[in-house]
């Protein structure tokens, strides 16, 4: 490299292979996905423009509602479970220790693929020999086939995926509470404040700003279920499980509505690109805020 | 007084966090034939191995049978090394060249930068499925189904998130040192690759850790793109292992053994770079 005044030549030698993914793996597959939505398209013809019709289709299929009723199901149970246990769970922390074990302990749940994740909770919720049954009677509660009820379908898949979240979300929501001055701890002490009166009066309000970024990024992953359901309920039993990235993906790769799933995902770029926004917000305020 | 409960509750988090990996184990160590038996207990009444050597392939078909295979041939150590050069290509590739574009969004002067750059940020916005459906069809298209090529293709060269990340990051490092550097007469590769780099090796290495780890849990995309045996990544695996008997009780024992061997690697992970790990999660871990 020739050293140059101007720096727009280095700059595109420094940009051209992001640029290249970028725009064959971003851009162009955005601007198609949007042309695949206004068009019929099964893998195997070519797309023929439909104009609306698979928007008009989706608002009067109950099968999309659902999914999108079932999701918002999941990430309200999710998330609600989630920010109560972590927001606690780093608080304890915060108070207790800076044990470095701990933490990565914490974190093994986060750092194991999804996949195994709802393998091993489906073998520990397996209605005769999971170890949660054998507990379960044990304390001579009635046994449960928990990924097998209507019922308790989605509530489990939302518990399994809040245990492997919860210790990543504490660990960020810890980090956040690390930033707050000791020494206001330090005079409520002195104060005679006890540590409920603390979490209340210095951490909830000074972490505000890291605790809403962090729950805004839970919501989108949480939003984006797919793959515990994949592996364990396939969308059963009867639907109950079947949230909207399952459905896309059916509609896709299973009956091969290439645009009637474009359009689906249309909806939730809507959804998580409203969210997203939230978050780039947030992320802007948190830095002014607490750094 | 209270401190010994707040004790207590974080224990039982620690608990509940790790009971659940020792009873996958433990399972592992099962024979499948036990298991109707031997399911309570909190060790196996006949410890073996078996069921590891069978999801790595070690066994003939008829000892996996015997064991509760279905016979199907499964090769966990092929599928293993598979998800390591998946994540090792895809962690490598990204990190240099967002490092690259970041550096040049953060320090280089040049028009249209800012709204190149906001561009990139937008794309943010998109979840992953919808670009998922055309990069499908995009790789189905060029010949790349079922190679690494196909695999790595989209997160290789960039994700919009490292790009951000690095650039935040070069923006807050000081730029006297490189100004020195320039009146040196060093040309600006020379810059970043001697000075900036070397400089840089926490956030790099964060976003190195972070992607490896996205790579490590990716299901979805390797599903649709990797299906082969030859590039079949393990999350690929368990899922298809798990559905090789839909219709009677899945082969439990063998299935905690493959669980066991996907998290054995991030294990290995956490204990020579826990310390990193731990500490990156700042904001840093926001994805």
């Amino acid at each position: 490299m020739t050293r140059s005044s101007d720096d727009r030549r280095v700059a595109w030698v420094f940009l051209l292979p992001v640029l290249v993914g970028f725009t064959v793996f971003y851009l162009y597959p955005t601007a198609r996905g949007i042309w695949y939505s206004v068009t019929d398209y099964s893998l195997l013809n070519t797309p023929t423009f439909v104009g609306a019709d698979n928007y008009a289709d989706l608002a009067g299929d109950p099968q999309f509602w659902r999914s999108l009723r079932v999701t918002a199901y999941y990430v309200v149970l999710n998330i609600g479970s989630q920010a109560v246990l972590a927001l606690g769970l780093a608080a304890l922390m915060h108070r207790l220790t800076r044990s470095v074990v701990v933490r990565a302990m914490l974190l093994v749940p986060w750092l194991v693929p999804n996949v195994t994740v709802a393998l091993l909770w489906m073998w520990l919720l397996d209605a005769n020999l999971g170890l949660v049954n054998h507990l379960l009677s044990g304390a001579g509660l009635g046994r449960q086939g928990f990924l097998t009820s209507p019922v308790w379908a989605m509530p489990s898949v939302a518990l399994v995926n809040t245990w492997a979240y919860t210790g990543y979300t504490a660990l960020l929501l810890y980090a956040g509470m690390l930033q707050i001055p000791a020494h206001l701890y330090e005079s409520a002490a002195l104060d005679g404040a006890g540590e409920l009166r603390m979490f209340r009066l210095i951490t909830l309000p000074l972490l505000r700003p890291v605790l809403a970024l962090v729950l805004v990024v839970s919501l989108i992953g949480s939003f984006q279920i797919f793959d515990t359901v994949a592996v364990t309920t396939l969308g059963n039993p009867a639907g109950a499980t079947r949230v909207v990235y399952l459905y896309i993906y059916e509609q896709a790769f299973r009956y091969f509505h290439m645009g009637y799933a474009a359009a689906a995902a249309m909806v939730l770029v809507v959804i998580l690109g409203l969210l997203t926004a939230v978050q780039l917000r947030l992320l802007r305020a948190s830095r002014s805020d607490l750094a | 007084m209270s401190r010994i409960a707040a004790w207590c509750t974080l224990g039982v988090f620690l608990v509940l966090t790790i009971v659940p990996f020792y009873w996958m184990v433990r399972t592992a160590m099962t024979p499948a034939a036990d298991l109707y038996t031997d399911s309570t207990g909190l060790f196996p009444d006949h410890p073996t191995t078996v069921n590891f050597r069978r999801v790595l392939g070690l066994v003939d078909a008829e000892t996996a049978r015997a064991a509760g295979g279905s016979g199907a041939r499964i090769d966990f150590l092929r599928y293993t090394l598979n998800s390591i050069v998946y994540c090792g290509l895809i962690a490598v590739g990204q990190t240099f060249f967002c490092a690259m574009a970041g550096y040049a969004f953060a320090r280089l002067r040049f028009p249209g930068r800012d709204a190149l750059f906001g561009v990139i940020v937008a794309a943010l916005m998109v979840p992953p499925i919808f670009t998922l459906l055309p990069n499908f069809t995009l790789v189905k298209d060029l010949g790349l189904i079922d190679t690494f090529a196909g695999m790595v293709a989209p997160s290789f060269l960039m994700t919009p998130f490292a790009v951000f990340f690095l650039r935040q990051f070069f923006l807050s490092v000081p730029v006297e040192v490189e100004e020195a550097a320039v009146i040196d007469g060093a040309g600006r590769w020379r810059i970043f690759w001697n000075v900036v780099v070397p400089m840089s090796r926490g956030p790099l290495s964060t976003i190195a850790l972070t992607t490896t780890v996205w790579a490590w849990k990716d299901f979805l995309w390797p599903l649709l793109v990797g299906r082969g045996e030859q590039t079949r990544l393990l999350t690929v695996a368990l899922g298809v292992f798990r559905q090789q008997s839909p219709n009677t009780q899945p082969d439990w024992t063998g299935l905690m053994a493959a669980s066991t061997l996907s998290v054995l690697p991030v294990l290995i992970l956490l204990v020579v770079l826990g310390r990193r790990l731990v500490q990156s999660l700042n904001f840093t871990g926001i994805k």
